[in-house]
């Protein structure tokens, strides 16, 4: 995963797509957490775009990665950037919370191929994780790597702590955590709520491999993420993000956790995300 | 719903220096009043549920009334331990709020439906368990069980649901059990929004010529046991609608106490069926998937009248 292979265009391709497509479900649908995909939305297509092994076309593949949505909110830009890989078809996204249709307000697995695991209750993904990479670690010498995305509110939960010391105790080191650190939870910002800091340093003290990055940087991420995953101990990335990322109104805002854009916020949004 | 339980708890909390409220997270365009009108008796524990309990629990052990707020499955589900013993087991002064019972958040999937919570609640010792039908009673419940003093959880809508009571019911004395009206054999108890839809569902029935009676019957415990045991003696029929599991809620507790009474007449139990708990839509659709809707309600009673004549 050298970062002269890198394919740049193809992830900032792929981010930009999958938030044009979260902003039309998000509108259609009068959902929200927009800004909660948009501050995950560049991660996400580094992992799609080339970090993981999947095969789209075969999404139960033994051998893949696996990855988990924790902050299963996010779930439009999950599903955006999963049609986009062809796991399923992209016609689907018209019917993103539509009745009895697939796709769920929160991230769905049954029948939504790609999904591995249906959440939308904070604080279960880093646990499910870790009982997935200690399951894949005995099969080879390259087993696959299991990659948990996890909010900052999510870091409250007491369940994360629990895992994240069972993890670093087993040195699990197939195990990758990615905190999509937007410093905005539901109710206020992190630092006034619950402050996270010394955030890194938490982490470290439970046994993990600590890389800090700029989550909208494509290569960082990239680079910190092939360095992640078998260093001997689980690794987190904390990725310093902007919730909202992107659209100039909804950047660093509590109200785009709830609100869905109107048809003049749509243009304005698609305009400055495809620029 | 949630701003009428706000607003009362307001109310009460300018009066009793006692009232705390803690979120995990949650209320935003909601709770706002409270925190700022009480920040010394308002904490938000962040994304934290089973913390949020515990620190209830300790806080009523020093003497303070608390409220603790979120949505069902966060509220209850997560930390049902911490409520079993840390507040119930110490019968202690918490009571547990909750938005979105039932199916308000139905497009989120299953992780977001309030499914199995009376349930969860209804058998813990000490418990009242309260689940108003609209903006009207949930203040009601609110001051019920304020002054109640004891484990406590009130199961709230979304918010904006309609209003089904005419007024504000001012007697907080009373058991939790309104009678909607209507002369007939049947009887129809509900609680929740979905007693609109029995309303809806008895003005049909009558014009087949069955005569429904519509109760809402928020207390689902403790369950006004007198006012079932003459209403029952007077029907023929007992259907109980809620928007909550078939299993353990409203529909159980009814049958409970009637089954233990000889000669009283038989109980059909409307709700949520679990094997379409991966159903995702609007609540509206899963009211009617679950034949729980207006239209869904008036068949179910319909076909047993059919079926069963008395
Ligand atoms: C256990 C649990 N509690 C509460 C919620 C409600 N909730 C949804 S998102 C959220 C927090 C949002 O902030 P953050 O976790 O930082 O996610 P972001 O959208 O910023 O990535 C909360 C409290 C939940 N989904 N699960
Ligand atoms: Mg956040």
């Amino acid at each position: 995963m050298s970062v002269e292979n890198f394919p740049s265009a193809a992830i900032a391709g792929l981010a930009r797509e999958a938030k044009l497509e979260a902003l039309h479900m998000v509108h259609r649908t009068r959902a929200s957490h927009i800004g909660s995909c948009f501050s995950a939305a560049d991660i996400l297509a580094c992992l799609y775009g080339h970090v993981l092994r999947i095969r789209p076309e075969e999404p139960d593949w033994p051998g893949r990665d696996r990855f988990i949505l924790s902050k299963g909110h996010a779930a439009a830009i999950l599903y955006a950037i999963l049609a986009l890989k062809g796991f399923f078809p992209r016609a689907w996204l018209q019917d993103y919370c539509g009745n009895a249709q697939p796709l769920g307000g929160h991230a769905t697995a049954t029948g939504v191929p790609g999904v591995e695991v249906s959440t939308g209750s904070l604080g279960h993904g880093l646990s499910i994780g870790l009982g997935m990479a200690i399951g894949l670690r005995g099969t080879d010498g390259d087993h696959p790597k299991v990659y948990v995305m996890l909010s900052d509110g999510e870091c409250d939960e007491g369940s994360i702590w629990e895992a994240a010391l069972l993890a670093g105790a087993r040195r699990v080191d197939n195990l990758v955590a990615i905190v999509d650190y937007n410093k905005i939870q539901s109710f206020g910002r992190v630092a006034d709520i619950m402050d996270l800091e010394p955030f890194g340093a938490k982490w470290a003290a439970f046994g993990w491999h600590v890389i800090e990055v700029d989550g909208h940087d494509h290569a960082a991420v990239c680079t910190a993420l092939g360095e992640a995953g078998s260093v001997g101990k689980p690794s987190v990335l904390i990725a310093h993000t902007v919730k909202g990322k992107g659209v100039s109104y909804m950047e660093d805002q509590l109200l785009w956790h709830y609100r869905s854009p109107t048809a003049d916020e749509l243009r304005q949004a698609i305009q400055e995300v495809s620029s | 719903m949630r701003t009428a339980f706000l607003s009362r708890l307001v109310e009460l909390a300018e009066q009793d220096e006692r009232i705390h409220l803690l979120t995990g997270d949650l209320g935003f365009s909601v709770l706002e009043p409270f925190r700022d009108r009480f920040p010394d008796r308002y904490i938000n524990v962040g994304v934290a549920e089973q913390n949020m309990i515990g620190v209830a629990a300790g806080l009523a052990l020093t003497g303070k009334k608390v409220f603790t707020y979120s949505i069902v499955n966060f509220a209850v589900t997560r930390p049902l331990e911490q409520i079993r013993v840390d507040v119930c087991y110490h019968n202690l002064d918490v009571t547990v709020v909750a938005v979105g019972g039932g199916v308000p958040y139905g497009t989120q999937g299953y992780t977001h439906h309030g499914s199995e919570d009376v349930a969860f609640t209804r058998v813990l010792p000490n418990m009242a368990v309260m689940v108003p039908c609209d903006s009207h009673e949930a203040a009601w419940a609110t001051t019920r069980l304020y002054q109640r003093q004891g484990p406590s959880y009130l199961r709230l809508g979304r918010g904006g649901e309609p209003t089904i009571h005419g007024a504000p019911q001012p007697d907080v004395s009373g058991p939790g059990w309104f009678e909607f009206g209507g002369t007939g054999r049947v009887a129809v108890l509900a609680n929740g929004p979905i007693l609109g839809e029995c309303l809806k569902a008895a003005a049909t029935l009558a014009t087949h010529g069955i005569g429904v009676r519509v109760v809402s019957v928020p207390a689902v415990s403790p369950l006004p046991a007198e006012p079932l045991l003459s209403l029952a003696r007077a029907c023929d029929r007992l259907v109980v609608v809620e928007e909550h599991s078939r299993i353990g809620g409203l529909g159980s507790a009814v049958a409970e106490i009637v089954s233990e009474h000889p000669g009283l007449p038989p109980v059909k139990r409307l709700g949520l069926d679990s094997a379409k708990i991966k159903i995702i839509g609007d609540q509206r659709f899963l009211w009617q998937a679950n034949g729980i809707d207006a239209a869904g309600i008036t068949t179910a009673v319909l076909s047993w009248v059919a079926a069963a004549p008395t």
